[in-house]
């Protein structure tokens, strides 16, 4: 039942939104329904049991039996913390819009709130065929987030994220639709359920690029490096970011491109585990050359929010690299890593709005001694960005250090270039730092002479962030212990992969 | 008192400390501060002398006082705990650091009593403070290298203080960038050693790291030391990464005292002095060591003798110094090193407080063209500062002659050694002696130079306290490690206590060649060339000083090349760091836009070409679109199972 609470509610608040009779009570109704949202789903610590790798709290229920197509949720170590990252950062993002979202504030709640239900909904789905509906069904409302309340460049952009992504889902549609057949063909029954696809024989063939497991392992990997973004496929990401009112862009760089990378943990590596381990070196060498072009690209950004996104490309590279050295270092720092992107560049996307909103500029350039006008929103900004470039005893460190390990152990010279990364991370950022805080003061300050640090509300946001990123950083047990025993699982029995479930 | 709390403590006080001047970084009231900050720091002083006082009372085999706290990350095989341990090396350590720091905190009180925001400063110093603990006192490697990056961080911080001034702002970001350059080497050398010997911990390296020496380059100690020394390059100011050094001078001067000159920079030496067992067995490691040290004191003893700012004379001694100690590390002699270590730290944090003194008192002029006669004026800054020249010259019986000469010696005697090793490190010795001199004579002696309107004064009971302090310790702070052929005829015999000290915990190579008279040979020859550099220098800077310039005109090309530090900097920026961004914004520009968006284009054309056919086939009729479907279901379906 709680799963099922969890992906459903949130409808029932858009409805009750929606409902409201006055304007103004829409954002303190949105924020305390988010924040209740938020409060159910740490019922999952009570209930959810880390000392077993299996599904629990499945529901499940039929929808369309002829094809073997059920309502079937369940919530494992891997899926743990994304639904507790999704329902945490709601409520964050809903109150750090109070002021930036000022016309059609009733849908961009709405809005807000469908989103919830389909990130919830990929995450705990057990079912293919519902993975897909709230996979694909998680663009709509970021269509409209960022096509209705997105900057001057914003259809172009949204048509941009839209095709990339569809493009990519079809292929996994067609994938998913083979593999109910091929169900059907040796389990005698056919079946949409993920955890009857680890129990396929498919068969693979090394060196032949057209057989059976590598189509279907290239159908999925396609589809989830789009949604990544993976270096090539990730020119989509800088432009939706920067289109995308702050809200939105928090929401795609914390949650929705963890869908991505979620997709290589639950389908990918499971259900194709020969074509995974064939074609390691190939995403591992895609996740380092990501992880060192979204570097050098970040770097030379005029804009502080292109800055950001091209950094999202070097982080989600540092993850690639991580799953794809398919041992439990690099698991556990790719699991990890996919939590602190969500806080750490959910974290800039807050603060990059929240200067934005005082300037309405995100030019590097016309910034200069921020810090000395605001100096809170300095430190923030600057815990932050150690987060970012992973300062050990901040979470990053964690995350970064333990990929690093397990692509060493998989590849050396590959660990050896995205080291470099470490180095091209510091650049990066600090680089930004100097010119945006230090120095003397620049254009905008110059001009604007309105209180610029930060207000209550916006401490209020950054807050829990903060406190994650020093906890996360120095007591990695307290979140890592949830996920031990399904990353292990994961790692030592990914050739025969099957997961038990539990009510 | 058991050393479980007593660590705690030593580790919390600063940490405390930290949060107390963080949370009210605004305040003005740099009494307050400085006094909660220096308070925190004696007592982590207080703590470390208890824990040495607790070894001391053990016999040899039980020097070793170990706690773990928690279990900070634990991964498959990988297990870190937040795991410290005292020893006869981190013993050592937390004196030097806690005590010099301690001094430099007190120091700051007074140097820092005009600035707008002390708190914040305070609290920065409180941070280095417990990071450089963390990094001495970690049991494993993985806790060095939280001390090692946090130490960075506050480096960071702290050099851009200032931070209005883009060059000081800049400098900062110098120093981290640089610093994570050997960071990344850190960690490579780390994955190494743990894949290899599956442990990061001391304790297990030393004991599971088979006792073979590498004759190879590619054994796994070797690479794993080679990688480790790019990290100790990174953050001990070696050649080919010294160049953060010097602009680091841009933080306020205690902090060079205490982070650039006494501890942090010092991070290197202390990990292959941890390490040395192992390192034992990697000769070609420690030859790369070796003659990066040596090169790097000669290189930066050169620079040194030609800067005009006072403190960037004493980055580039650092520099020099800090090669030395690599010197001694690279030939085996790795008391000789932690020995060095700990009288540098002494003498050069004196230079640096002394200097601070200057500036203080000269308000805020470092140029030392601007300055001479001195003494007259500030008398125990001169004083004091003499005694740090005399150490870090190598005049008997001061602290430096007795941790120089012993890497001299070494560096010729022992196995690792050569005549060409002594003789870069004599030819440096000779060099130190002529620029410290020149800073001596420019500053302190000689006639003023400065207008009129520059009242120098002396600096307050606060900051000459401690330099009377370090002054002491300049003296005095190199008889621990009384050579033997000296101790054999001295009264009483006096042991060498610290390498009494140090023997069961480092390691150990073969002994040395080399006979008692060769070694007072080679003692008296560095000295007395010492000494004849430093009359030059006199000579040419006080009594004469058209024969400087003249000099400086001699040797044209030459001296220019030192004066603009070998155009090292220029060199990066033009070979590396403006390349690296034209190629950057080339790949966003031709890659990002040009290539894939292209491609991204004509795919979408060509779908919108295939749509126009495909308009031909929308029909409206319902059943037709079944058909359709159920046609691509089929060879959906005639794909997949096509095996």
């Amino acid at each position: 039942m709680l799963l099922s609470l969890l992906i459903f509610l949130p409808l029932w608040y858009a409805l009750v939104i929606a409902l409201l009779p006055d304007n103004r009570w829409i954002r303190p109704v949105s924020l305390g329904l988010s924040l209740l949202h938020f409060f159910i789903s740490t019922a999952l610590f009570y209930q959810f049991d880390p000392s077993k790798p299996t599904m629990q709290l499945v529901e499940k229920a039929a929808w369309l039996p002829t094809f073997g197509i059920n309502y079937f949720v369940g919530v494992d170590g891997i899926s743990f913390w994304l639904v507790i990252l999704s329902t945490f950062l709601t409520p964050l993002v809903i109150l750090g819009s109070w002021t930036a979202i000022q016309d059609r504030v009733r849908s961009f709640h709405i809005c807000m709130f469908l989103l919830l239900t389909s990130m919830i909904g990929t995450f705990l789905a057990l079912d293919s065929i519902l993975f897909y509906v709230f996979f694909e069904a998680s663009l709509i409302p970021m269509y409209f987030l960022v096509g209705v309340w997105g900057g001057p460049r914003r259809l172009y952009a949204t048509m941009k994220f839209f095709i990339y992504t569809m493009a990519g889902s079809l292929f996994m549609l067609v994938a998913i639709i083979a593999l109910i057949f091929m169900a059907e063909e040796q389990l005698g029954v056919m079946s949409a359920s993920i955890l009857d696809f680890y129990k396929l024989d498919i068969p693979f063939v090394a060196g032949d690029w057209l057989n059976t497991q590598t189509l279907l392992f290239f159908a999925f990997a396609v589809a989830f490096a789009i949604k990544v973004p993976m270096f090539p496929v990730h020119t989509w990401l800088p432009d939706a970011h920067v289109e995308a009112p702050t809200p939105g862009s928090v929401i795609l760089a914390a949650v929705m491109l963890k869908m991505g990378t979620y997709g290589f943990m639950r389908f990918v590596l499971p259900i194709f585990p020969e074509a995974s381990e064939y074609f390691a070196w190939l995403f591992m060498l895609l996740g380092a050359i990501g992880i060192i072009y979204g570097a050098l690209v970040a770097m030379v950004q005029p804009d502080i929010k292109k800055l950001v996104a091209y950094s999202s490309v070097s982080h989600m590279g540092y993850v690639m690299l991580g799953l794809f050295a398919l041992n439990i270092y690099g698991a556990t720092g790719g699991l990890y890593q996919m939590l602190n992107h969500g806080i750490s560049t959910g974290a800039l996307f807050l603060l990059v709005g929240m200067i934005y909103e005082r300037t309405h500029s995100r030019m590097i350039a016309d910034y200069g001694g921020l810090a000395k006008v605001a100096p809170i929103y300095a430190i923030v900004f600057l815990i932050v960005t150690f987060s970012s470039i992973a300062v050990p005893l901040t979470n990053g460190f964690v995350g970064e250090f333990l990929i690093l390990l397990g692509a060493f152990a998989a590849d050396k010279i590959l660990a050896g270039v995205a080291v470099l990364g470490v180095i091209l991370g510091a650049v990066y950022m600090l680089w930004a730092v100097k010119r945006i805080f230090f120095g003397q003061e620049g254009k905008v300050l110059a001009e604007h002479h309105g209180d610029m640090d930060m207000g209550a509300r916006e401490m209020i946001v950054m807050a829990p962030l903060v406190l994650l990123i020093f906890w996360m950083g120095i007591f990695p047990g307290d979140f890592l212990h949830w996920s031990k025993a399904s990353l292990d699982h994961l790692i030592d029995n990914r050739t025969h992969y099957e997961l038990n479930v539990e009510e | 008192m058991n050393h479980a709390l007593l660590i705690l403590t030593l580790l919390l006080a600063p940490l405390l400390g930290f949060v107390f001047n963080g949370l009210r970084f605004r305040s003005a009231n740099g009494v307050l501060a400085g006094a909660v900050a220096t308070a925190a720091s004696t007592i982590s002083f207080l703590c470390s002398i208890a824990l040495y006082a607790i070894l001391l009372s053990r016999p040899e085999e039980e020097r070793h006082l170990a706690t773990r706290f928690y279990e900070w990350i634990s991964v498959g095989n990988l297990k870190i705990p937040f795991g410290f341990v005292v020893d006869q090396i981190s013993g050592i350590m937390i004196l030097i650091i806690t005590g010099v720091g301690s001094l430099i905190h007190l120091f700051s009180i007074g140097y820092m009593s005009h600035d707008e925001r002390p708190a914040k400063f305070f609290a920065y110093l409180n941070l280095f403070l417990f990071n450089m603990l963390l990094l001495v006192l970690g049991d494993n490697m993985v806790v060095t290298f939280v001390g090692w990056e946090g130490v960075g961080l506050c480096s960071y911080l702290l050099i851009g203080f200032w931070f209005s001034d883009p060059d000081k702002a800049s400098a900062g970001m110098k120093a981290f960038v640089t610093n994570r350059i050997g960071d990344a080497g850190f960690i490579i050398g780390m994955f190494i050693l743990f894949f290899t010997f599956g442990s990061l911990s001391y304790a297990d390296l030393i004991e599971l790291v088979p006792k073979t020496v590498e004759t190879t380059w590619f054994g796994p100690v070797t690479l794993a030391c080679l990688f480790l020394f790019i990290g100790a390059a990174g953050k001990s100011a070696q050649i080919p990464l010294y160049v953060w050094l010097p602009d680091a001078m841009a933080g306020p001067t205690p902090v060079s005292a205490l982070i650039h000159a006494a501890t942090m920079v010092t991070a290197g030496v202390y990990l292959f002095v941890r390490l040395s067992p192992i390192l034992i067995l990697a000769p070609h490691a420690m030859e790369v060591i070796a003659w990066t040290g040596a090169a790097t004191a000669l290189v930066a003893a050169t620079i040194g003798m030609t800067q005009w700012d006072i403190k960037k004379i004493l980055a580039y001694s650092t520099v020099s110094q800090l090669g030395y100690m690599f010197l001694a590390v690279g030939v085996g002699a790795f008391t000789a090193a932690l020995f060095h270590l700990m009288t540098h730290a002494f003498f050069k944090a004196l230079m640096f407080l002394g200097s601070g003194s200057v500036i203080h008192g000269m308000h805020e002029e470092q140029d030392v063209r601007k300055m001479g006669g001195l003494r007259k004026y500030m008398p125990i800054t001169h004083a004091t500062f003499v005694l740090g020249w005399l150490a870090i010259i190598g005049m008997p019986p001061f602290a430096g002659f007795f941790s120089k000469d012993e890497i001299l010696w070494q560096a010729y005697s022992s196995p690792h050694g050569s005549k060409a090793l002594w003789l870069v490190g004599a030819v440096t010795a000779v060099c130190t002696a002529f620029y410290m001199t020149r800073l001596m004579a420019l500053t302190f002696w000689g006639k003023s130079r400065f207008g009129r309107d520059v009242h120098p004064h002396e600096s307050g009971p606060t900051m000459t306290i401690p330099l009377i302090v370090l002054g002491i310790l300049s003296i005095i702070g190199g008889w621990a490690g009384i050579p033997h052929v000296m101790g054999e005829i001295l009264p009483g015999h006096p042991p060498n206590l610290i390498q009494n000290w140090l023997s069961p915990v480092i390691g150990k190579v073969e002994a040395g060649h080399g006979s008692a008279v060769v070694e007072w040979a080679l003692m008296a020859v560095s000295v007395s060339l010492a000494g004849l550099a430093a009359v030059l220098a006199y000579y040419s800077y006080v009594m004469h000083p058209k024969v400087a310039e003249a000099a400086a005109k001699a040797f044209g090309p030459v001296h220019r090349a030192m004066a603009n530090k070998y155009y090292v900097d220029e060199f990066y920026f033009g070979a590396i760091i403006n390349p690296l961004v034209r190629t950057s914004k080339a790949i966003w520009y031709y890659v990002d836009v040009k290539l894939i968006d292209k491609a991204t284009y004509v795919a979408g054309d060509l779908v919108s070409g295939l749509a126009s056919f495909v308009k031909t086939v929308q029909s409206g009729k319902t059943q037709n679109y079944a058909l359709y479907m159920a046609m691509g279901l089929v060879v959906i379906i005639a794909v997949a199972l096509a095996s």
